[in-house]
């Protein structure tokens, strides 16, 4: 039974390949990534076998609780754990329950990141090789290790999953995880601050770590080495436990959801609360109209818009504390960099709507009113945003006479974005996450052509505005309020041009094309 | 896509609501529709029947503008589809199947946004949304949020949206699907009158054969990207039921012979 669910999810694995050329690319490139990661690891672990053991020891304790540590909560927060074989799935088999769970950790290792993290977790015994008793002992705690990292993933996202089973948690979820993404560069700059400065308190600090649930299986060898039996086995003890509650905990929440599975959960009660027709009563009756309300609605609704929302607040606060403070001139470039990021965001405007595209080609409309529709929503939200962090970062700076160069240079660059991106969005689609899915499933092949199609743009957004780029940057630089003027009309003037000509290009290919972007989504399905 | 100057324009006065000709449609290697010909005369009630991956929901994809074919015409009272899309594509209404809606929109919104897209006035869309809400009896979620509907909600708002606009040729791939024996006969009801006395046409794919030879005046049986028969009700199913005509025409029953250890003795 566990041989059939690991030939299962290779064969799930093949044929997912077979469909598309994408993802044979993206697997390969992925695979180079992880081999040149794993190439690194192996090699420091081999440099650092040579080392004294009481640096082995605090750099395996530590740099391992990490790697445990992110596999249990990465899945949480960012790639979602591999759906492949879903266990929802298996509800109607009579597989018993301790293969079904031992075949699904196994294929948990099945796959790059899993591949991977078991090379350099057994790569790790090697480093005690000048002790054999150690090295001996290495190997089935790095099983151990491989393990707790496994199981941990599975445990957390099955445990927390009907926490956020409800869509509108989910939501919320999605949105508030991005957010310590985006703090992490400031707490790395301000950790490395730590270490550099607490570097004598590390070893104490494995010490303690060797104790944790995380931390127990790498101390283990280094208790041996030291010949500290009575530590090693105690720490044995604590890392065996950890498995073995971790298997509860999934075994537990993992009946709990196929009875109950996440995907019944609705809207809640508070779903019922009546609404008038919202933004569509206060849009002109058109259809250009309509479509600019229906997208208004989903920028405020919508999960996947509100992260692009979600930066607003939080770009300025890495920009202060990553340049130290308000004195620093970084903070003035939060106004360009939000008005690029809003205008940018309708690029995958179609993608976004999925299948639902159809009503927009079944619908007598031209391109065009596609295009304005879309663009003049993300107008209404982007325009006062952009000027509103604009004031703001002129305010916080004392640099008054920066204000018309860098309002200039943001509707510059947001003004062009939306061009560019209305053009973007017409000619590619690629997969994105669909309409309410859970986060915690991870998305299949976010394709090359995705990236591709991305740098494209922002290459010419960045190109289209270099006038009022160049200008604003000389204005700021030498403090020139007449140049900063000068950036003022020419950004407004020629993103304005370059928007209308990104939409009729945009309304042109919309109008041949719109049936193949349809029938695109539908083959994502 | 040739839209050169009219070719093969149907010749009947007045034209059919719908004339197909020659459609052709692959999906890489896996030929879907290969040359399907049709005539749905106006005020006809058609059925479209075949079984599972006969190709009904890309013929009728390609009917409504959703997909474009590879060869062949598709006329709309007398008009090329593909050659004039959006000044035909009033004439439409359309529910498909397999696709999303925009479910992040209450019900009430998701049929003003039909409405307007086709550039009707507010007050009309809003009065005849009250009504499609009233005649499906989805008046008390019109304030949920679609992506909230269980399956047959889901239906018959996105039936509404396809009536709202009062078209003359209603295309809908699957309605009854997951809609219950109450709204279902709501809905039958509402198309009847719709034809009979609104002057409109309707074509409707199911693979429910009862529910066409009660429902539709005119029947196509299609399989394998072909049509197999075409006509009234009546003459496609000669004596015996529209079932036994399609099974004879389709193939593929099995007798249940081959099962012989399916018994719990």
């Amino acid at each position: 039974m566990v041989a059939h669910l690991l030939s299962l999810k290779l064969t799930l694995l093949r044929n997912g390949l077979r469909r598309s050329v994408w993802q044979v690319i993206g697997l390969v490139a992925a695979a180079a990534y992880a081999l040149g990661g794993t190439a690194f690891a192996v090699a420091g672990l081999v440099a650092l076998s040579t080392a004294d053991t009481g640096l082995i020891r605090t750099v395996l304790v530590l740099a391992g609780s990490v790697l445990v540590l992110a596999w249990w909560l990465v899945p949480l927060v960012s790639f979602g754990v591999d759906a492949t074989l879903d266990p929802a799935r298996f509800v109607t088999f009579a597989i018993p329950r301790r293969d079904l769970l031992t075949g699904l950790a196994l294929s948990g290792v099945l796959g790059i990141p899993g591949v991977a993290t078991a090379v350099v977790v057994l790569a790790s015994a090697l480093t005690w090789w000048r002790d054999p008793v150690a090295a001996v002992v290495a190997v089935p705690c790095a099983v151990l290790a491989i393990a707790t990292c496994v199981v941990g993933s599975r445990a957390t996202t099955t445990a927390l999953a009907p926490l956020v089973g409800g869509r509108r948690y989910r939501e919320l979820a999605a949105v508030a995880v991005l957010v310590p993404f985006m703090l992490l560069g400031p707490a790395v700059t301000a950790l490395t601050n730590g270490i550099t400065a607490g570097r004598d308190a590390l070893p104490a600090l494995a010490e303690v770590v060797g104790w944790t649930p995380w931390g127990a299986p790498w101390a283990i060898p280094a208790d041996v080495t030291a010949r500290a039996w009575g530590n090693a086995g105690l720490k044995a003890l604590v890392a065996g436990t950890t498995l073995v509650v971790l298997v509860a905990i999934w075994d537990r929440s993992l009946q709990r959801s196929l009875v109950t599975p996440a995907s019944s959960g609705g809207g809640g009660g508070g779903g019922r609360r009546p609404r008038g027709l919202g933004a569509f009563a206060r849009v002109p009756a058109t259809p250009t109209g309509a479509v600019a309300a229906r997208c208004l609605t989903y920028w405020v609704r919508d999960p996947r818009y509100a992260v692009a929302v979600a930066v607003v607040p939080v770009l300025p606060v890495v920009l202060y504390f990553s340049s130290g403070g308000a004195g620093n001139g970084l903070l003035l470039i939060t106004g360009p960099l939000i008005g690029f990021l809003m205008g940018w965001t309708i690029s995958a405007d179609v993608a976004y709507d999925s299948t639902a595209f159809w009503t927009h080609v079944a619908a007598p409309i031209s391109g065009r009113v596609d295009r304005t529709g879309r663009v003049v929503a993300a107008g209404v939200i982007g325009v006062p945003t952009t000027l509103v962090l604009v004031a703001g970062s002129v305010a916080l700076t004392g640099r008054p006479e920066a204000l018309p160069a860098l309002a200039g240079a943001s509707l510059g660059l947001l003004l062009t974005a939306l061009g560019v991106a209305s053009v973007v969005s017409a000619r590619v689609v690629y997969q994105v996450a669909k309409p309410g899915e859970n986060p915690f499933a991870s998305q299949q092949g976010a394709s090359l052509a995705a990236f591709v199609s991305q740098l494209a743009g922002w290459g010419a957004v960045m190109v289209l505005c270099l006038p009022e780029l160049v200008l604003a940057g000389f204005a700021v630089g030498t403090g020139s309020v007449a140049l900063g003027v000068l950036a003022l009309v020419v950004g407004v003037a020629l993103g304005l041009l370059l928007l209308v000509v990104g939409i009729r290009v945009g309304s042109r290919v919309l109008d041949r094309d719109a049936p193949q972007l349809l029938a695109r989504m539908v083959a994502f399905g | 896509m040739t839209s050169g100057p009219e070719p093969a324009q149907p010749a009947q006065s007045p034209p059919p609501a719908l004339a197909l000709r020659g459609l052709w449609k692959r999906f890489g290697s896996k030929v879907a529709v290969a040359g399907i010909d049709l005539d749905v005369p106006v005020g006809s009630f058609y059925g479209l029947v075949g079984p599972n991956g006969a190709g009904k929901t890309t013929t009728l994809s390609m009917s409504t503008g959703l997909l474009r074919p590879d060869f062949g015409q598709v006329w709309v009272h007398g008009q090329d589809l593909w050659a004039h899309p959006t000044q035909v594509k009033r004439l439409l209404g359309v529910l498909p199947d397999g696709v999303r809606l925009f479910d992040r929109l209450t019900g009430a919104q998701l049929i003003t946004y039909s409405g307007l897209l086709r550039g009707m006035d507010r007050d009309t869309v809003a009065g005849r949304a009250a009504d499609l809400l009233r005649a499906l009896d989805l008046t008390a979620d019109a304030s949920t949020l679609v992506v909230d509907y269980s399956a047959g909600m889901t239906k018959k708002i996105a039936l509404a949206c396809a009536l709202v606009h009062a078209p003359s040729l209603l295309v809908l791939d699957e309605p009854f699907e997951s809609v219950d024996p109450v709204s279902a006969a709501n809905i039958r009801e509402i198309l009847a009158h719709y034809v009979t006395t609104g002057g409109g046409t309707v074509i409707v794919s199911s693979h429910v054969m009862d529910l066409v030879q009660r429902m539709c005046d005119h029947v196509a049986v299609i399989a394998a990207g072909h049509v197999l028969a075409a006509g009234t009700v009546d003459a496609v199913r000669g004596d015996g039921s529209l079932e036994d005509r399609f099974v004879e025409l389709v193939g593929g029953r099995s007798a249940g012979e081959e099962l012989t250890w399916l018994r719990t003795s």
